[in-house]
């Protein structure tokens, strides 16, 4: 049988008497509620009410709770009240829900809407300041230590390196050369698709040679290095951060830069150029297949076309720009990783912001190499 | 050996630390000899660990002046701030373990870092360590994440003495040992005061080790520290906060006890 809570309302001229009866925790908390507003009602303009609490069965602080807030409008409003026959065992719990002041909680104000659109773009002004000046600590914290290790060679962490390099690098080839053989396979379907139309089914091998080396190529390899690379690097030191292992490192006088950063972020410079290269030869094969699966064009014709239509400067274009988009990757990741406060909630904000800001500068990277390999004749 | 006889080991002159408008610490001055076990208490959340904190560097200060073994950090060099780290122990209140290291590995960290020592020598001197805070040869190959609370704290004890530090910092080391590791961990201080004149800040509350282990106790209340000295000097003291602590109903048992005692 459910347990139920019960409010026998009986009047007596200008007195009410709420009998309370059965089970008032918190399972029946929402029903008794309802009582007691019905009761409240009835009992409005009387001129006292008694509470007769001896036949309930079971009471917790949500019961104790309501019959408390009987006491109390009744009490706001003038009219006298009190509980009576109260059993022994309930009286403690009785009296410390009697001395909790009740006071409301401080509801922040919302602003209204279109204010608080206004206000979020306002904020976000000096938001995108605070994280220039983050960045930029950070690639000059990071350029001081390797200086110092490049002084002092014996203190950098070779070993450190070579595991991350591992992890970024190696570890991530398979990963790399599927999703980039994918793109170079999808570039050049959509390629012959349209260029038929107008029987340039050969220039597709140019699309792909030049998009693929120049610019799709370092582009979804820094991406993905991104995802993988910088919010691993980012979850590392952030839950290093909250378990208060960088600053025992710093109390052991260490640097956490040198121990913890360098040797991450040069790994990654490493790795980028490497994964690069090898992601985009992926590619170009994925666009060959399909050449030859779509286009019926053989691979040795192929190659001829390949060979006629990109040069080493488009390669160099797309390799140079590698090594940047991992140092930015690198410093967006180590930063954030370092801005993680106490809570798991923080690591996954961070983790997060350091993927989406590390794309977006990524992108914008690229953006100015466009510029610049243009201005320069590349 | 009187501990007063040479420098204080940690010197604290008009100390100011805050945070936005708050104030934590209002101009706190505060000696610790050399050789000296000081325990610090003070109410939760009142600056304790602000104050740790605050002398091993990790917090900035607004305002006074901080030295330690002689390294005033405003007007030393960066290396000398490095030093340092050789010549003192930490031990963080949620023990601060790397957690991509064992046990072992984790206490000879520091001796990695600053001695150039083989690595059969390290590792004896690791096990030793860990034994002498109560862990054992099955402890020292496992990582943070399976330790228990009391099993991180002395781990972490042990890393803080790996150099057998000059200086050493605790940030309640007893918190959540049972009394049997807690009664270990107070003979082991008392041990590491006699043989080697190690100085030792204690923030602590536990009121066994206080009575037992220190030497001289500093209260901290609204950012100054209001009462100082031996722990009997401290339980004469008028001030309304020390009374309720140490002669509250959980406090006035053990001073009874230890009056009984001596």
């Amino acid at each position: 049988m459910q347990p139920t809570a019960g409010l026998i309302y009986a009047a007596d001229r200008d007195e009410a008497r709420l009998k309370a009866t059965g089970v008032w925790t918190a399972t029946t908390a929402s029903a008794a509620e309802t009582l007691v507003q019905q009761s409240l009602e009835r009992a409005r303009g009387l001129q006292s009410v008694v509470v007769d609490i001896s036949a309930i069965g079971e009471l917790d602080t949500y019961g104790a709770w309501l019959l408390e807030r009987i006491i109390r409008r009744c009490r706001a409003d003038g009219v006298s009240a009190e509980m009576t026959a109260v059993p022994e065992r309930f009286k403690g719990l009785l009296e410390a829900v009697h001395e909790t002041t009740g006071a409301p909680v401080e509801t922040r104000k919302r602003t209204p809407f279109p204010l608080a659109m206004l206000e979020a773009t306002g904020r976000a002004f000096p938001q995108f300041g605070a994280d220039a000046t983050a960045f930029a600590e950070m690639l000059g914290a990071l350029t001081v230590a390797t200086w110092r290790v490049i002084l002092h060679p014996r203190r950098f962490r070779f070993t450190s390196a070579i595991h991350h390099l591992d992890r970024v690098g190696w570890q991530a080839l398979p990963i790399m050369l599927l999703i980039s053989f994918l793109i170079g396979a999808i570039i050049a379907q959509q390629g012959i698709f349209h260029f038929r139309k107008f029987g340039a089914d050969v220039y597709v091998v140019d699309l792909v040679g030049i998009l693929i080396l120049r610019e799709i190529g370092v582009l979804l390899i820094a991406i993905m290095a991104a995802g993988r690379s910088g919010s691993s690097y980012t979850a590392e030191l952030g839950s290093m951060k909250m378990r208060e292992e960088i600053d025992a490192l710093r109390t052991m006088g260490l640097d956490p830069v040198e121990v913890l950063m360098v040797p991450r972020v040069l790994a990654l410079i490493v790795a980028l150029p490497i994964l690069v290269f090898f992601g985009a030869l992926a590619a170009l094969y994925g666009g060959g297949l399909i050449m030859w699966l779509y286009g019926g064009m053989s691979l040795e014709i192929f190659i001829a076309r390949l060979q006629e239509a990109v040069s080493v400067t488009h390669f160099k274009v797309g390799i140079i720009k590698a090594p940047f988009m991992a140092l930015v990757i690198g410093v967006v990741a180590c930063s954030e990783g370092l801005r993680v406060k106490g809570s798991a909630e923080s690591l996954g904000l961070q983790t997060t912001t350091s993927v989406v800001k590390s794309i977006f500068l990524v992108i914008v990277l690229d953006g100015l190499f466009a510029v610049f390999f243009a201005s320069i004749g590349m | 050996m009187t501990p007063h006889a040479l420098a204080p080991a940690i010197h604290i002159e008009d100390l100011v630390v805050g945070f936005g408008r708050q104030t934590v610490l209002d101009h706190l001055s505060l000696d610790v000899y050399r050789g000296e076990i000081m325990g610090l208490v003070g109410a939760s959340g009142g600056g304790k660990s602000v104050l740790l904190r605050t002398i091993i560097g990790l917090l900035p200060k607004r305002h006074g002046k901080i030295e330690v073994l002689g390294t005033d950090f405003d007007a030393s060099a960066a290396t000398d701030i490095q030093l340092i780290g050789r010549r003192w122990g930490i031990l963080f209140q949620q023990g601060a373990l790397f957690s991509s290291l064992t046990v072992l590995q984790n206490v000879q960290f520091p001796m990695r870092e600053h001695l150039d020592l083989p690595q059969a020598l390290m590792d004896e001197v690791a096990l030793a360590k860990l034994e002498m805070v109560g862990l054992g040869k099955n402890d020292a190959a496992k990582f943070p994440s399976e330790l228990s609370g009391g099993m991180t704290k002395r781990a972490a004890l042990a890393r803080a003495l790996a150099l057998d530090p000059e200086v050493v910092f605790l940030d309640e080391p007893t918190s959540g040992l049972d009394p049997i590791a807690a009664g270990d961990f107070d003979s082991l201080i008392m041990t590491l005061q006699r043989t080697l004149g190690v100085t030792v800040f204690m923030i602590t509350h536990d009121l066994d080790s206080l009575y037992t282990v220190c030497n001289r106790v500093a209260a901290l209340v609204a950012g100054k520290i209001v009462a100082i000295g031996p722990i009997a000097d401290v339980l004469a003291s008028p001030h309304p906060w020390v009374q309720a602590y140490f002669r509250g109903t959980r406090g006035s048992k053990r001073s009874q006890a230890s009056r009984e005692r001596s």
